[in-house]
């Protein structure tokens, strides 16, 4: 059958990836610690139909072969870990990270969990941990009568207890960090888990080996770009626009040949 | 059957060809750093007994277009775009080398600087290796500097410099994986005079509204060859008709 229809085809295809990829972007564009995606576009393998510099004759050569496109595919959806607007929420247990690094989180079947959403709270008793209830690693309890809590940049998180003037030290938050962060795997909730790709996390105090100062009171907001957004959604209608009308010129054609032989 | 009908019918075929490369490059109008197919008919006598009336058209890849897309700003910093000439080297699988003008960088776990799938990008000595790092800069000419995890400022230190080459793009053949390479196989120097622009992609330079415009004026044409097919059938069918009537 027609190719051309076929190779359309694969521009609607990669054209719908993206505008699912735009759309998800939007949907999280209030989405405490999110990472926008971007999706990466790559054209397909080339038929090879009549070799550049063959023999044409016993001693002419074709100066100009024919290599045929077969279209395009979306090879990848990348995340940018560009840091997101800092949002001050005066939240106690709100944490920013400011520059990189992750919080681990323990997952229920027992993996560990990456995120940079810092908006944990308390569960019954007195762990920190995320809204979804995964809690915090190292495990941090806070404990009961307390009356402030404060977490250093480098997270030391220190309690002031009832009755008591000096303030207690209750445990060291500690940050990970990745060689890849682009290939870690989005897991929903806001959650990352490790790859082949990203390398093996490496933990660390914040402020040092390059992680990121901690930001108590604060959220990160969502790094996508709304105007960029939008821009590329109307590229993509445009772009899928013309595909189509390569699809309806391609069976244009055949109708003609159908009703004409 | 009248041999005209063959003629046509491999105008219709070729025209077929021809829409396809059209299509594909309609549907790379967003993959970024495309360089757009150019198709051209030439003829092929059809040789054999009697006098040579007869031509074939037959569609022919004509090279690659090599006007330069629309810079866009993506702020990432591991996004290249080269301003004027030049292109980027990458390795093939094969160890060969290959060109591209797709900037879109990532660095693997092994710290290796690759493109979106994942061939490693070449710098001066070999495929580059950038180290865990705060932040990266690639410069004008392609230099990369990276803040090392746990150094100030003022700990800036030199890691590679992507190769940038300016082979003669009539030289340059596109591959069965998309990628460039040199007609004859030869790997092209680097070339100081290439600039780069780091936090921007170029994007494919499809240019839309001649593609649109040729996809029309390729579907028309096969409407004509169609028509002449019919033509030829109608001629023989006129032709049987008389040898029906003058046999009758």
């Amino acid at each position: 059958m027609n190719q051309g229809l076929w190779i359309a085809k694969t521009g609607l295809d990669a054209q719908q990836t993206r505008m699912s990829v735009v759309s998800n972007n939007l949907a999280n564009v209030g989405t405490t610690g999110f990472k926008r995606s971007r999706a990466a576009f790559e054209d397909l393998v080339y038929q090879n139909i009549r070799q550049a510099g063959g023999q044409s004759s016993q001693d002419t050569i074709l100066p100009s072969g024919l290599y045929l496109g077969t279209g395009v595919r979306v090879v990848g959806t990348e995340k940018t870990f560009n840091q997101g607007n800092i949002v001050q929420t005066g939240n106690n247990l709100d944490m920013a990270i400011l520059g990189r690094g992750f919080f681990q989180v323990d997952l229920p079947d027992g993996t560990a969990g990456y995120t940079r959403n810092g908006s944990f709270q308390l569960n019954a008793t007195g762990e920190l941990v995320t809204s979804g209830g995964y809690r915090l690693q190292p495990a941090i309890t806070i404990p009961q009568g307390t009356q402030s809590l404060t977490i250093g940049t480098d997270g030391v998180i220190s309690v002031t207890l009832a009755g008591q003037s000096q303030p207690t030290q209750v445990g060291n938050l500690q940050l990970v960090d990745f060689v890849n962060p682009g290939g870690l795997q989005p897991r929903g909730e806001n959650l990352f888990v490790e790859t082949t790709a990203s390398g093996t996390a490496q933990t660390g105090t914040p402020g040092l080996t390059g992680l990121g100062t901690l930001s108590q009171g604060s959220l990160e907001s969502s790094n996508v770009n709304v105007v960029e957004e939008l821009v590329n959604m109307i590229e993509t209608q445009r772009a899928y626009e013309m595909n189509s009308k390569a699809i309806s010129t391609n069976d244009q054609m055949l109708q003609y040949l159908n009703n004409n032989l | 059957m009248d041999r005209l009908a063959y003629i046509a019918m491999t105008g219709a075929k070729q025209t077929e060809v021809a829409q396809a490369i059209t299509a594909n490059n309609l549907a790379n109008v967003s993959t970024t750093g495309f360089r757009a197919d150019l198709h051209a008919f030439s003829q092929r006598d059809v040789e054999g007994t009697g006098l040579p009336t007869r031509t074939n058209a037959v569609v022919d890849a004509y090279g690659i277009d090599l006007r330069e897309g629309a810079i866009q700003t993506t702020g990432h910093n591991l996004d290249v775009a080269i301003s004027g000439e030049g292109y980027f080297a990458v390795q093939t699988p094969n160890g060969g080398e290959a060109y591209t003008r797709a900037g879109n960088f990532r660095v693997g776990s092994g710290g290796l600087l690759t493109t979106a799938d994942g061939m490693p990008v070449i710098g001066e000595g070999g495929p580059v290796a950038v180290p865990p790092n705060e932040t990266l800069l690639i410069g004008n000419d392609g230099t990369i500097t990276v803040r090392s995890l746990g150094q100030g400022p003022e700990a800036l230190s030199i890691v590679d410099r992507l190769k940038l080459v300016k082979p003669d793009p009539e030289s340059l053949v596109k591959g069965p994986d998309g990628l460039l390479r040199t007609a004859d196989g030869a790997i092209a120097p680097a070339d100081a005079t290439v600039s780069v622009q780091s936090g921007a992609l170029e994007s494919s330079n499809v240019n839309v509204a001649d593609a649109l415009v040729s996809m029309i004026s390729l579907a028309r044409q096969y409407e004509s060859q169609v028509n002449i097919i019919r033509n030829a059938e109608d001629n023989a069918d006129a032709a049987a008709a008389m040898l029906r009537s003058s046999g009758g």
